[in-house]
Parts: C-alpha cells; structure tokens; sequence
C-alpha cells in the first residue's frame, strides 16, 4: 500500500475526526480498558513524576505524507503556531529549570518561527531537540537549515524506519530513501554523528507495518553497521517506538484488517515495567494553538489535560502541572507493548 | 469451504499441553533456549527458523516466523533471501541424488 497523497482531512475521511478515532479505540469488546491494566500494574491513577522535557507541536504542516503519521501531517495542513504563542511557550519555560525543549509537527522547520524558538530556548540554556524528517534539510528554501542547527547545538532526532529502500519508501514516500541518505551524509559533514563533535545524530526507527519493534539495542547495531557499510553514513544513537493506532496508522490498520490483532498484540505484550517509565510522566506537550496535552498523541486525539491543570500555555503553572494526573485512553497500550516506547525510545529498564 | 488449515489454529499451539504437559513444557523450555540470544543473535535464529519453515512447508512456522522476523528487524528483502536459502538446499538434496543416477545409469548401461 502506497503512502497517501493527501492527508485524513484534505480526503475528508471521518478519522479525520480525533471524535470518531476516540470512538473506535474506547469501543467495548476489542480490548480491556487501559486503565484497568494499569490498575493491575499499580499504576493507577497515573500520575506524571515531574516535567523534564517541554515538548512542543508547532504545527501540522508538512512536506511528506507518511503512511503511519499520527499528526495526520502534510502539505495541505493549514495548523501554524503563531510568534504570540511561541512567545508564551518560552516565557513558560523561562520560569522552571527544565532541561530539554523538544521542536515536533509535522515537520516543525517549515514553522515560520522554528528558528526562534530555537535561539531563545538555546538562550535560556536548554538541551534542543529538533524532530527532522531529514528530506526537509533538501528543500530549496532550507538550504541553510544544517548549518543552523549545527551552530546552536541541536539534537537531530531524525526518522528512518530502515537501512533499506524498499521498506522506507512504502511507509514514507517514494525517493525518500534516497533523501534521507544524502541528508544523513549532509548532517555529517557538518559534524552530526561524529563522536566528540558534540553535535548529537539520533535515529528513530518505526515498524513499517502492523507489528511491534525490535530490541533497541539490537537494532541500533544492526542500522550502524548496515549504514556505515552500504552509504558511508554514522550516527550517535537509535531509538526504536511503536506505531500508535492514531490517524493514518489507525486508517492502515482498519483498511488492511489487521486492527483487532493489531491492538490484541499490544494488550498482550502490556509490560508494567514500561508503563512505569511512560513519557507522560516527564514531558508537557504543547500544542501549535498553546493548548496543554499529557503527549504528542493526547494531542492528536483532541484530549487535552484534565484533573485541574491548566488548560493553555499562557496559564502555565508548575505547581498544577509537575505531579498532575495524566488522561489515559486505549491508545496507550501503543506505549507500554513490549519494551515501550516513547520519543526517547524504548522505557523498559 | 472446509479446509485442513485454520491461521487461528496457531493460537492453539499451546493445547497440545493438555495431552501430556510434562513432556509440553519439556519441549516449550527446550524451544524457548534454541531461540535465546547466544552465539547467534535472536534474530539470524529468525530467520533460519524462516528458511526451515519453508522448506518443511509448515504454515504455523511460516506464519510466524514472518512476525517474529519482522518484529526483530528483518524485512522482506532478507526474508526473501532466506526462503531461497530453503529452495537452493530443498533444490540441491534432489540435484545432489542424481549423482546416485548417474551411478546406477554408468554401472547398467554400456
């Protein structure tokens, strides 16, 4: 199945509803509720243990459509997060020490305001992540994108679900392969995956299809041997996650029949030790309009923080926000399969 | 249509403990080390397990070993080349008796 052209909402099909999304994952006789499995963990009303990472979606926007997206991302998204909203997320994280600012979207470069964010936060002294889709470091208008980010000391945190062609370019696009090679080999040159350099290459690599990761140490040394040998190409680190039945992948799993075994299999490989390092419980996600969501995936599916948190980054308060209640849904057992997963990677210590 | 084979039979497996568990669990903690990481790492163990399927053409190995393989990093393009690793050496048992052939021909025939 090729990755679609156009996105759930340009297609106007009823997923692209968060609503209607919600409605299939909560629908009784598919799998137990989440929160029941939590409770049998001990881990419920989960609760988050402090914010360490400041996450922020700045919009929808997007120049690839893959298959698995749970942003439901791409070039016709008009979602944008504004400078007076940007300038909000950062007064925010002006009052607390955390350490990490994470910049996701779509691809969050294309946001007319991703540089600044990035300068202000590196001026406040945080750790910067960037989530890359690498083709975007090849557009004309982002010739200068690598240099950028290598001169404030970003971490790429770029996606690759592969070494090979074939598998890369079914989940995201014909020629992105390609793409993707030639940006990894542009990140090196300018320092990124070199050990010393100071200039962190992270990889993230996601199942193409219906089926949990592999084992991220394995997987790490099987994507650096395969790159270095077949494209010349290094990186510091990989991190495997699990595709979460949200959006586009949610639209696969119904269309290819593999859905109810698909979440059966996540229920079944439910591991507590997971489950208690879930990212929930150290990330604050904001979204592009400054709405606060436990993560990137609460955001998506329109379920915004509850239990007495504020509602929008222009009312952060740290004292309601570090040890709040975290709003759990089916979803969630895309996070606590096997040996979890989370935008660091796999949780299970 | 009636069939012999049912995909859902595989989750089944385990029923095979209620004839005789002793010699079930015996045989499930003797399966459970083969594959354990070890001189091989889990997955190249995948992926032999893949090439036997085929060439002892079970369908419950097949179905799932494609998973197990998958799920440890593997893609069809390896999965491939193992499926072939079966059929060369299905392929060569046959080739390889025809020497027998030849013998028995060079032995009759003048």
């Amino acid at each position: 199945m090729a990755p679609p052209r156009k996105s759930l909402r340009a297609r106007g099909s009823a997923l692209a509803s968060a609503r209607e999304q919600v409605r299939l994952l909560d629908a009784p006789g598919v799998v137990p509720r989440f929160e029941a499995a939590l409770g049998g963990a001990g881990l419920q009303p989960l609760a988050a243990t402090g914010i360490t990472v400041f996450q922020i979606n700045v919009g929808r926007l997007c120049n690839q459509t893959c298959r698995h997206c749970h942003v439901d991302a791409g070039p016709d998204r008009p979602e944008s997060m504004t400078r007076a909203t940007a300038e909000a997320c950062m007064a925010a994280l002006a009052r607390t020490a955390i350490p990490t600012v994470d910049i996701t979207g779509g691809a969050p470069e294309l946001n007319p305001n991703f540089r600044w964010l990035v300068e202000e936060a590196r001026r406040l002294g945080r750790h910067v992540m960037d989530r890359c889709n690498l083709s975007v470091l090849l557009l004309p208008a982002q010739k200068d994108l690598g240099v950028f980010l290598a001169s404030h000391r970003v971490e790429v945190v770029a996606s690759l679900p592969s070494f090979a062609a074939a598998p890369t370019d079914a989940q995201r696009g014909e020629g992105v392969f390609a793409r993707s090679i030639e940006a990894l080999r542009l990140l090196n040159g300018l320092g990124y995956g070199h050990d010393g350099s100071g200039l962190v290459l992270t990889l993230v690599t996601n199942p193409v299809g219906a089926f949990l990761p592999p084992a991220q140490a394995a997987q790490e040394a099987l994507f650096r041997d395969r790159l270095r040998r077949d494209h010349g190409v290094g990186f510091h680190r990989l991190h495997t996650i699990t595709n979460m039945p949200i959006s586009r992948f949610l639209e696969f799993l119904l269309e290819s029949g593999n859905y109810e075994t698909y979440m059966r299999r996540l229920v079944d490989a439910f591991n507590p030790g997971a489950a208690a390092g879930v990212m929930c419980r150290y990330t604050l996600s904001v979204g592009w309009d400054g709405r606060l969501y436990d993560c990137d995936f609460n955001q998506m599916l329109d379920l915004p923080l509850d239990h007495g948190a504020p509602a929008h980054v222009g009312d952060f308060d740290p004292a309601r926000l570090d040890r709040r209640r975290i709003v759990t849904g089916n979803h969630c057992y895309g996070c606590t399969a096997g040996a979890g997963s989370s935008c660091g990677g796999a949780t299970a210590r | 249509m009636d069939t012999y084979y049912h995909p859902q039979d595989l989750g089944h497996f385990a029923d095979m403990g209620q004839g005789n568990k002793d010699l079930w669990e015996k045989f499930m903690t003797y399966y459970g080390a083969v594959f354990a990481e070890g001189a091989l790492t889990a997955r190249e163990k995948a992926l032999i397990a893949l090439g036997v399927a085929h060439a002892v053409q079970c369908p419950y190995c097949i179905d799932a070993y494609t998973q197990a393989c998958l799920e440890k990093g593997s893609n069809v393009g390896e999965m491939t080349e193992a499926v072939h690793v079966a059929c060369a050496i299905r392929g060569g048992a046959s080739l390889v008796h025809g020497v027998q052939m030849r013998n028995v021909a060079k032995k009759i025939s003048m």
